[in-house]
């Protein structure tokens, strides 16, 4: 397989926020600086990023400094709707996978279709036997996944890359 | 003899020599050779035994049919069985190995079989080893299994790697000879993201062997034209060595490719396993040739016509000097005129048409061979190889007209296109009476989530027979033009579905349907008459077409004979049915990269690789690993327990309790559905308090526990079990996603944002006082109550809680910030002789407390009131899930099975799940029991035997003494006696 570059990034500030979409729009958007995604789709702010995650729930991607002070901003700018906002970073892992082997890895273990992968597209999906999700960042992919298999997806990866083959234990 | 023609072999490679070994024999070949062509070309006929009478066989096949020359290649860690020596390529350091023969493939001692070959019809084994019914398993089975079987299982770990990889595709083309070719071709035109898969290593298929002109130009220069366009164009990708192997519903198609089988430098992955989706597949699986069904059929030598073909065009190998022919249709004719051209003697071609006559048969009696029409093989001459043929009227009943002494005889008993992949997903056959063969039926082709067709055949695995009709049939598929191509006209096939047709029984019971199973024409007309009428159970009574064979070379033959038999037609009996996958794919393939350390994922705690290095010894919770205990020194995992219990008791332990579930519950009808989900109020909880609480299915089993807290006046933060995180998230999501769908409720699952350390026994306050930033004082923190603050400069959440009846804090810390405290912890207890504490010591100080664990004391079949926790069901609700189920009459029952604790009377400890022995008999005649034990431990706070059980009418009989089972010895007395064995009021966790 072409060379592709496997690395876990250090922890990254994520905040859950659940609501309906339509009605926490514009408060979002004041604090976060970006607007709401389209389905499956993610926008950007010059503190952030924000993925889609599903009808009534987004996640907000900043450095882990600004976690607790964006969630509290955000929380008191939703005070009196019906949103909920905690900060999840602790327990996500953020993979930087680059290189030219970058999709072959993808695809040899998330069931996806890369060529009908939108540039702002995220990609909520299975690796092997675990959830993740995934999107296009430098020509490469960004990939998180729960905290307490971040051991096995890092093994996944680059096993799948080749450069660090998993071998049967005799 | 079997050998290398002095020239010719158009995949060989003649000045490059290949050394392998054979039973521990060296030879060598060419490169390009498969084993089996280098086999023959050392004469080596024989290559394996069949597998009920052990009948010396050679190749009969070139291709993927093969079901003769089956074997083990590689050793060792590399060792695998069953595979086909005419398609294992050769290369230097091949080890190959002959199966099922003992003590060696030329003397068989279990040939005897075949010598008492009428002794062992179908249905032998079914028949003669039924009774008596333990001799099956102990004496019958052992023995059969000796005797027969194919390939031996491997015995050392794989050491090669497998991976997946998955593709998404607008046309998937199954099959690289021509009509694949152009079916790709013709896709790829429109702009179509297109995947073509060719089994072997090249691309071009029968067209390269049996030649052809095609736009003017000689096939194999067409072929080569074609192949260079589709290389080099971006929307389709060519992979030769990869097979289709399985179509499934939603166009999912898996293709299996082989990555390193072919060379001797094993390096990378072995196989990589392909996971389609295509929205169409083009199945250009191509046509297999049958055999026929003549006494003899099988002595090596006897082979396909077109497989002799191959061999002596692109391996330059002969199976013998003399080859006579025997055939119902035009196709032998070109392995006639193939033979010649290599130099090869033909004294006859026995051809069972009367008067067949066309273009190319009278071109090869041009050449001076004898053409018998009319004629057939009444049986083979010869023993381990082919001697000579007894030639008889095909019409007749097998008189022996002359006998014609030969090496070699090839047949042809017509064609059967590969339907494999068109049944696989629901594709039906139509029998062609013309062409004698089931063809797959386009009106009733596979069909997708739209009810459209998604899977179409192209060339002759739609039944066509000329490169004239392959290709047009090809074209149509894709909606192109056929390139220009004629072929001459042949003169029609003739059914043989035995020869001769009126052949006696002691011909039949020599007549091989399938080679493999050694089941023959007598074996399908037996079942017929024994009424084993449907083919399925004419399939299953004889074993016809099971094993690699999957109908590949028996079916149709098979099927004819029982049709013959039942006086039925050939469409009325039907075939069997086609499954996945189209040859064997490897057990590695299919499990990809799921081996080794990452055979399952492994879930980790934040303070795993603390464990790791302080002695964990390891217990798997569910994808978790925790420690069971920590050992220390050169203590047992006892020892440890009872350490760690008691220095808990007596001054402070410590527990990584991340993997409990943590679900935040927030909204404004956040109290309501908690009502509705826990058996008591958790809505008249106030903020700061947490209160234990229990959930139930619809049923009113118990279904999980745990401590809920109250955060904020729209928010609780529920623990779960750790086996319930995931499952009581999804029950939660399931009823306000399904049922309460306007109830303002969200579910965030946080058990993996925060590590939970449990700080516990009498020194827990004295330890966290040391870290400083809270007060954790009695009054400032009351046991139920938790508060938010900092410890050792973190942010921490701290439940005063308590599983164990000591003092008891638990801290939730930020997952990334859990391992600080935990070190922080160590340091400051030190001179509390501070201890970690495993799984199995909090199991047995929860016991020791009376405390049920959801598995344990529960299993699906508790309800809350019979383990006694009738104090956490709310009487005042109106409803929650499982109050409607627990009112059931079964439930009220008196004597329902209840908790109680149990004390042997001798001190000794009870067996896990051992019976309380009752009065007398069941109906059933069996033991009846009152009772069983759900957790049972040694107590080293109490040097004694505890256990909890379900007793009928427990509670009501306090003191009194049961019997409870030991597996292999008499049973034990125990005493009934209260649950809560250690500190019955309570004091020691409020304090």
């Amino acid at each position: 397989m072409s060379e592709s570059v496997i690395t876990a990034l250090p922890p990254v500030g994520m905040i859950t926020v659940r609501g309906v979409l339509d009605e926490i729009g514009d408060a979002f958007t004041n604090v976060v600086g970006c607007p709401i995604p389209e389905q499956r789709l993610s926008t950007r702010s010059e503190v952030c990023g924000v993925l889609w995650m599903s009808p009534d729930e987004l996640l907000i991607l900043t450095d882990a400094a600004s976690e607790r002070g964006l969630a509290d901003r955000l929380t008191g700018a939703l005070a009196g709707q019906f949103a909920t906002v905690v900060g999840i970073g602790d327990a996500r892992v953020v993979f930087d996978i680059s290189g030219p082997g970058a999709d072959d890895v993808i695809t040899s273990l998330a069931p996806v279709d890369l060529a009908a992968l939108g540039e702002t597209e995220v990609r909520r999906t299975r690796l092997a036997q675990i959830p993740a999700a995934f999107w296009r960042e430098g020509g490469g992919y960004r990939l998180i996944c729960f905290r307490s298999v971040a051991a096995y997806a890092e093994t996944l990866l680059q096993n799948a890359a080749g450069t660090h083959p998993v071998t049967q234990r005799a | 003899m079997s050998f290398r023609l002095a020239k010719g072999g158009r995949r060989i490679d003649r000045s490059r020599y290949v050394r392998f070994t054979f039973d521990g024999q060296e030879y060598s070949g060419f490169q390009g050779d498969t084993l089996a062509s280098a086999l023959l070309a050392n004469d080596q006929l024989l290559m394996g035994r069949s597998f009920k009478y052990h009948r010396p066989r050679s190749v009969v096949a070139s291709g993927p049919e093969e079901p003769n020359a089956l074997m083990g290649i590689g050793d060792g860690a590399r060792f695998e069985p069953n595979r086909r020596a005419t398609e294992q390529a050769l290369h230097d350091g091949l080890i190959a190995r002959s199966q099922n023969a003992w003590p060696s493939l030329s003397f068989d001692i279990g040939r005897i079989n075949d010598l008492g070959a009428r002794f062992l019809p179908a249905g032998f084994y079914y028949k003669t080893f039924m009774s008596p019914r333990p001799f099956w398993k102990h004496v019958f089975e052992p023995f059969i299994r000796r005797a027969a079987g194919l390939g031996e299982a491997p015995s050392k770990m794989d050491a090669d790697r497998y991976e997946h990889r998955y593709a998404h595709v607008d046309t998937l083309v199954v099959g690289g000879g021509v009509a694949g070719l152009l079916a790709a071709k013709g896709a790829a035109a429109s702009g179509e993201r297109v995947m073509l898969v060719e089994r072997s290593a090249d691309v071009g298929g029968r067209a390269l062997v049996d030649g052809g002109t095609i736009d003017g130009k000689p096939a194999d220069i067409w072929v080569r034209e074609v192949v260079r366009a589709l290389d080099t164009a971006e929307n389709i990708a060519v992979l030769r060595r990869c097979e289709g192997s399985g179509i499934y519903d939603h166009g999912y198609v898996l293709c299996s490719e082989d990555l390193t089988d072919h060379l001797p430098d094993k390096t990378g992955p072995r196989h990589r396993l392909w996971r389609v989706r295509a929205t169409r597949v083009i199945t250009a699986t191509g046509t297999i040739e049958r055999p026929l069904s003549f006494a003899g059929n099988d002595v090596p030598g006897v082979i396909l016509a077109s497989a002799l073909r191959d061999y002596v065009k692109d391996f330059g190998v002969a199976i013998g000097d003399r080859t006579v022919i025997v055939t119902n249709n035009d196709d032998a004719y070109r392995t006639a005129e193939a033979l010649l051209e290599a130099g090869l003697r033909i004294p006859a071609i026995l051809d069972a048409r009367e008067g067949a006559d066309s273009a190319l048969i009278s071109k090869i009696k041009d050449m001076d061979v004898k053409v018998h029409l009319g004629r057939g093989i009444a049986k083979v001459l010869g023993r381990d190889r082919v001697k000579g043929v007894a030639v008889c009227l095909q019409a007749g009943e097998g008189a022996v007209l002359q006998e014609i002494a030969c090496d070699a005889v090839a047949m042809s008993g017509g064609w059967s296109p590969v339907v494999h992949l068109w049944s696989h997903c629901g594709g039906k056959l139509t029998w062609d009476d013309d062409r004698a063969m089931f063809r797959p039926d386009p009106a009733r082709a596979p069909t997708n989530g739209s009810g459209k067709p998604f899977v179409i055949t192209a060339g002759s695995a739609s039944g066509a027979l000329t490169i004239a009709e392959v290709l047009e049939d090809a074209a149509k598929a894709v909606g192109a033009s056929p390139p220009d191509c004629t072929s001459d006209p042949e003169a029609p096939i003739l059914p043989v579905w035995m020869m001769p047709q009126g052949a006696r029984a002691e011909l039949r019971a020599k007549m091989w349907l399938d080679y493999q199973n050694d089941v023959k024409v007598s074996d399908v007309r037996l079942a017929a008459q024994e009424g084993f009428e449907s083919v399925e159970h004419a399939k299953r009574y004889t074993t016809l077409g099971m094993a690699t064979d999957q109908g590949k070379l028996s079916n149709v033959n098979g099927l004819a004979v029982l049709a013959d038999r039942l006086d039925e037609t050939i469409p009325q009996v039907g075939t069997t049915t086609f499954r996945p996958p189209y040859t064997p794919v490897t057990i590695g393939a299919l499990a990809g990269e799921a081996r080794g350390e990452i055979f399952q994922p492994l879930r980790r705690t934040p303070l795993h690789d603390w464990h790791d290095e302080n002695g964990a010894f390891w217990e798997p919770v569910g994808q978790w690993r925790r420690p069971y205990c920590y050992l220390r020194d050169r203590e047992t995992p006892d020892q440890a327990v009872s350490r760690e219990v008691k220095t808990t008791r007596q001054s402070l332990g410590l527990l990584d309790a991340s993997t409990l579930g943590k679900l935040l519950v927030s909204g404004p009808d956040a109290g309501a559905f908690l009502d509705m989900l826990y058996t008591n109020m958790m809505s008249s909880l106030k903020p700061g308090r947490c209160r234990y609480g229990l959930m139930c299915d619809e049923n009113g089993f118990l279904i999980d526990d745990g401590v809920v807290a109250r955060i904020d006046d729209q928010t609780w933060l529920c623990h779960t079990t750790t086996g319930g995180a995931d499952r009581i998230h999804a029950w939660m999501e399931d009823w306000l996603q399904c049922e309460w769908w306007d109830w303002r409720v969200h579910v965030i699952n946080l058990t993996e944002q925060f590590g939970q350390i449990a700080v516990v026994g009498p020194q827990a306050r004295a330890v966290l006082e040391r870290l400083g930033g809270m007060d954790l004082s009695a009054e400032a923190l009351p046991f139920m109550a938790w508060a938010d603050g900092t410890l050792a400069e973190v942010d921490v959440r701290v439940y005063r809680i308590s599983f164990s009846g000591e003092l008891s804090y638990e801290l939730a810390v930020p997952a990334n910030r859990t391992r600080q405290i935990w070190d922080a912890l160590i340091s400051a207890g030190e001179s509390f002789d501070v201890t970690p504490y495993g799984t199995e010591a909090l199991h047995v100080m929860r016991a020791e407390k009376g405390f049920i664990m959801i598995g344990d004391e529960t299993d699906g079949t508790v309800i809350p009131q019979d383990l006694g926790l009738d104090w956490a069901i709310s009487k005042k609700k109106g409803d929650y899930l499982g109050k409607r189920g627990q009112q059931r009459s079964e439930f009220q029952r008196p004597d329902r099975w209840k908790l109680v604790g149990l004390e042997t009377v001798d001190g000794s400890v009870l067996e896990d799940g051992a019976y309380a022995i009752g009065e007398g008999k069941n109906a059933n005649g069996q033991q009846i029991v009152e009772g069983r034990v759900t957790s049972t431990y040694y107590s080293p706070t109490l040097d004694r035997g505890i256990a909890m059980g379900l007793v009928a009418h427990g509670p009501d009989r306090m003191g009194d003494t049961l019997r409870f089972t030991r597996i292999g010895k008499a049973p034990i007395e125990a005493r009934i006696a209260s649950p809560v064995f250690y500190d019955p009021e309570g004091q020691k966790q409020n304090v």
